[in-house]
């Protein structure tokens, strides 16, 4: 595979990978190590989810929709709920509304954190990749304390939420927003003001501002190229209105806009620092009262029968604006259609973009960096057609390569 | 061989494959928590590996899409002998929430054989270690009886 030979040569990555991620194909066609272009084929994990829900009543759907994905399992089901009362006109308590938006921070936290670490260890800093997995316990810990479960948490139910925000609870989310305060900082410092991260990130996976918009990227993709997009600023719901969400964008902090992997991940991070401060004002300011529409589930479900129309959720999610549509049917007890517009769907559309131009050994990185959970390649091909010989690199190799660019930027 | 006696001698530290067939990644996150700081299995020895080749345990999430059917085919048969399959989470093991998919193979014990269920919509990383820990003791069967049956070193 000599550079400069203009030939290129087609390799694929996927679909499995390992660690957290979901599998995806993508292939990458390089001159040398150069990346050419770069296709991306999902759907790898189709499991038919809006097909299941027409045999499902809403509430039923309510748990598949937490499994869309678990990772903004929370999201998804706000988004749902919006939906379904959207279409039934069920007005929610403000104090529902309030312990929604708790736990939607909650969730962005632990989710953010997440990503940064696995960001990390993609470039072999694996000692801040385990940091910020022993520091992402913490939210993990309140999560657990204030709904039973680390992670499908099982809280929202048409017209409100299933369970109350006890003094206990309370108290667990105070002291996590001082501990990391207190902590936090650390990680932050490690990342961001190391040399050698922000030479491995600073310049690679560049989407410019034009193209963000072209290309229909959203949350903190978009952002991070210097987009000022985010729907609890634009369009608020849930208690966002009370709070005062403004973008974040990395002009405001650095003064300049790279559109690249090190924007992405310092809008990530610092959206932790912004979600500390919400849950602060949440916990500070959620009104008394009661926090469901209807607690006996056969009225909802008989209202939902009764209900008419189609109904829309969009909200801001870790990774992007979250959409569904639902009709209801008046007289059948099932949704008749739902569609759901996943915020990786549409920022994965920006792959090929980011790919042009960079080297093979970046492609985890820039993989990862759009947060689709996906950055570990199980095992590439490489064929060279001339020679007419084909090796195996596993993921490791890949992996390898990612690291070996980061010895010989320390010079080691 | 009682299972905390399993632990204290662990004769081998697991190597595990990972593979996802369609999971939510709700399984998939509170097993990387399994192997970070708080849990620790890495303590043991046990780590995620980059190849099937390279490990003596499919750690296998997910319901199974008809896409996956032929991938988790052939990483189960690059695992070398002798070998564990754990599934992690209700979908793997029954179906769950998808039971009526169209686009479902699944569960996972229609494709390959499987040793090891952890239950749970995801199971907590207590669950997944106990899982690990059945696995150790499976391993070291399969082990003496291919040896038994003339399988050298």
């Amino acid at each position: 595979m000599s550079a400069g030979s203009h030939k290129t040569y087609r390799i694929p990555i996927g679909p499995v990978h390992v660690g957290l991620k979901e599998p995806v194909t993508t292939w990458l066609d390089v001159d040398g190590e150069r990346i050419v272009k770069a296709t991306v084929r999902p759907g790898s994990i189709h499991r038919g989810i809006e097909w299941m829900a027409r045999e499902r009543n809403p509430i039923q759907v309510i748990y598949l929709a937490e499994r869309i994905c678990g990772i903004c399992s929370f999201t998804h089901i706000v988004a749902f709920l919006r939906a379904v009362e959207d279409a039934a006109k069920i007005e929610v308590p403000i104090r529902a509304q309030y312990i929604r938006s708790l736990v939607l921070e909650l969730e962005r936290v632990h989710s953010h954190i997440l990503w940064a670490g696995v960001a990390c260890y993609t470039f072999g800093y694996d000692s801040a990749f385990n940091l910020g997995m022993l520091l992402r316990e913490k939210v993990m810990d309140v999560l657990e304390a204030l709904t039973g479960n680390r992670v499908n948490y099982g809280v929202g139910t048409v017209g409100g939420v299933r369970r109350d925000l006890t003094p206990r609870a309370a108290k667990a989310v105070r002291e996590m927003i001082q501990f990391y305060r207190r902590e936090f900082q650390t990680f932050l410092d490690v990342v961001t003001e190391d040399p050698i991260a922000r030479a491995r990130m600073r310049n690679v996976g560049v989407l410019s501002q034009e193209d963000a918009v072209k290309y229909c990227a959203l949350g903190p993709t978009a952002r991070g190229s210097g987009l000022r997009v985010d729907l609890r600023h634009s369009s608020p719901y849930e208690a966002y209105g009370d709070l005062g969400v403004t973008p974040l964008v990395p002009q405001d902090y650095t003064g300049e806009v790279f559109g690249d992997v090190y924007d992405r991940f310092f809008v990530r991070v610092m959206e932790v620092v912004q979600s500390l401060e919400l849950l602060e004002k949440i916990v500070d300011g959620i009104p008394e009262g009661p926090i469901a529409w209807e607690p006996k589930l056969p009225k909802v479900l008989a209202a939902l029968k009764a209900a008419d129309g189609i109904g829309w959720g969009i909200i801001e999610g870790p990774r992007g604006d979250d959409t569904h549509v639902v009709k209801l049917t008046r007289g059948e007890e099932n949704v008749t259609w739902w569609k759901v517009r996943a915020p990786t769907y549409a920022n994965a559309v920006s792959w090929p973009l980011m790919f042009q131009n960079q080297e093979i050994a970046d492609a985890p990185l820039i993989i990862n960096s759009i947060d689709p959970c996906i950055s570990c390649m199980e095992r590439i091909l490489v064929s060279d057609a001339r020679a007419g010989r084909s090796e195996i690199l596993t993921r490791a190799n890949l992996v390898e390569r990612c690291r070996e660019k980061t010895r010989r930027l320390m010079g080691a | 061989m009682k299972l905390t006696r399993a632990l204290e001698i662990l004769p081998k530290s697991l190597w595990v494959f990972h593979c996802n067939s369609g999971s939510c990644n709700g399984c998939d996150i509170e097993i990387v928590a399994t192997i970070t700081p708080r849990y620790d299995i890495e303590r043991f020895g046990m780590k995620l590996v980059g190849s099937p080749r390279h490990a003596d345990v499919l750690l296998v999430t997910g319901p199974v899409t008809k896409y996956m059917t032929e991938r988790l085919r052939r990483i189960y048969e690059q695992v070398p002998d002798p070998k564990v399959v754990i599934v992690v989470g209700n979908c793997g093991a029954s179906g769950d929430v998808f039971y009526k998919s169209y686009s479902l193979d699944g569960p996972v014990d229609n494709i390959i054989p499987v040793d090891v269920y952890v239950h749970g919509c995801p199971p907590r990383p207590e669950a997944i270690i106990e899982g690990a820990a059945k696995a150790v003791l499976l391993l070291e069967k399969k082990r003496e009886e291919l040896l038994k049956a003339g399988a050298s070193r």
